[in-house]
């Protein structure tokens, strides 16, 4: 649970800062997307040995799964997010000559916002999902490695409290990313 | 000297390979304090010249000049009320406002005169009830007001205003025109204002700038309404002087650069 809140913590930020970038530029847009959209498809589990060769540990390994699953959606929803800002928006910060730190905080994040917390949601569900498989196989602790060990042990009705708890946590995640969204955006959809 | 001066604008849009000349050797002279409406028919130039006036957009040739100094980039002296009012929606009504005053104060007035002058704008466009509502809780008519309201509290050089009231109906339009002209004659701004109604235009004007069809658009003819002020519209709807402008106005945009549709 610790390793879902840093590694998806991590992946907001990163995945909110990467998506501004190459949303505002149409350059960026162009040469990246590609790349984003073949990484985007790579399953969560085949980045598990690259990154367990890297930290040489389960536990930074699950969070390097966690943040590489979980920032692609974060990115691209972010990146149309911020083309999709209103000229009319951008004219009211040209006329009032807003730097860029202020264009950022005032137009580009409140207006993208709606984008954004789509983009969170998707991530946080799959982020969730990398969690418990890694578990499976780096074994030792957590829910996953809790399934594991009880079909191991043939303890059939533990797997299904433990797949119940699964389905239940993922859903509590994703409507606390949706209440945290409609909060943070409220009023935000143009009228 | 005037004190904005238009000079031989040319605007050039390309998409690809064509390219369209849409504004050609537009030159206009305006006086400070002067209320100037262009009015002209629908896609020959008015919000392209307005915008470049504003700095948002760029001329292909040609250029503005305020108080002798060249202008190409926007800034809060040419404050810009914008057809669909263009309110941040995320931002309470105050805020909207406040954003403003923040960003052009800054440094030269303290948080709680920034407060006093925002309330100040509020108040002219008679907004301060709901300064606490998003722009989506409020009506159309609200919300062009507070577009007015903080457009006026930049405290611009020159106001522009881009059909400010073109999505009203008959009644409130005519209550902001009213609005309108009783700001102008208590603060005396320089106003530019685009509108495709004649009867406003000739209300609200010291001068009607009429503009060509396009491409190729440009002033076709000036004319000064002498009217004094203030100015009661039942009072001008009699008036041999108003009627006579309507006249000139009407019979230019209809007898001799009446619309074509573009092929
Ligand atoms: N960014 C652009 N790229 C290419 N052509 C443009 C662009 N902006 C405007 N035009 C063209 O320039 C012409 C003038 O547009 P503009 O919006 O200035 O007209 P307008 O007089 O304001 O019309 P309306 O009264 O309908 O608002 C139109 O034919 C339009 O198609
Ligand atoms: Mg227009």
């Amino acid at each position: 649970m610790q390793r879902v809140a840093i590694g998806f913590g991590l992946a907001s930020v990163a995945g909110v800062l990467l998506g501004v970038i190459v949303g505002q530029s149409r350059w960026a847009m162009r040469g990246l997307d590609p790349l984003f959209q073949i990484l985007r498809t790579v399953p969560p589990l085949a980045w598990l040995p690259i990154s367990l060769a890297a930290f040489r540990d389960s536990y930074p390994s699950a969070i390097f799964v966690i943040f590489i699953t979980s920032i692609w959606p974060i990115i691209i929803n972010t990146a149309v997010g911020v083309r999709n800002i209103p000229q009319d928006y951008r004219n009211v910060a040209a006329v009032l000559r807003l730097n860029q730190f202020e264009f950022f905080w005032k137009i580009m994040i409140p207006s993208a916002a709606p984008y954004i917390f789509t983009g969170l949601r998707i991530g946080v569900g799959l982020s969730w999902l990398a969690i418990v498989a890694a578990e499976m196989l780096t074994g030792g602790v957590g829910i996953g490695f809790f399934i594991w060990d009880a079909w191991n042990s043939s303890r059939l009705s533990d797997i299904f409290v433990a797949l119940a708890y699964i389905g239940v946590t993922g859903f509590v995640l994703d409507r606390i990313v949706a209440a945290i969204g409609s909060i943070a955006t409220r009023g935000a959809q143009a009228s | 000297m005037s004190y904005l001066r238009i000079d031989h604008v040319d605007k050039i849009f390309a998409s690809g390979a064509r390219t369209t000349k849409v504004l050609e050797a537009v030159d206009l002279a305006v006086e400070k304090g002067q209320f100037v409406t262009i009015i002209g028919h629908s896609g020959c130039g008015k919000s392209t010249l307005l915008n470049i006036v504003a700095g948002l957009v760029s001329a292909s040739a040609g250029g503005v000049v305020l108080e002798n100094r060249q202008v190409d980039t926007p800034g809060p002296d040419r404050a810009v009320v914008f057809q669909n009012h263009s309110l941040l929606p995320w931002l309470s009504v105050y805020d909207n406002v406040r954003l403003g005053v923040d960003k052009v104060f800054a440094g030269k007035k303290s948080r709680a005169e920034r407060h006093d002058w925002t309330m100040r704008n509020l108040e002219l466009v008679q907004m301060t009830h709901a300064k606490d509502k998003r722009p989506s809780e409020i009506s159309g008519g609200m919300k062009q007001r507070v577009g007015i309201a903080r457009a006026l509290a930049m405290e611009p050089k020159v106001l522009l205003l881009d059909e400010p009231f073109g999505a009203l109906d008959a009644l409130t339009r005519a209550h902001l025109q009213d609005r309108v002209m009783e700001l102008h004659r208590t603060l005396g701004n320089t106003v530019m204002m685009i509108t495709h109604d004649v009867d406003e235009a000739v209300l609200l004007s010291d001068r009607i700038v009429m503009m060509t069809n396009g491409p190729r658009a440009t002033i076709g003819e000036t004319l000064d309404v002498a009217l004094p002020r203030p100015r009661d519209r039942v009072a001008l709807s009699a008036d041999p002087l108003y009627l006579e402008c309507r006249r000139r106005v009407l019979q230019f945009l209809y007898e001799r650069h009446h619309y074509v549709e573009a092929a």
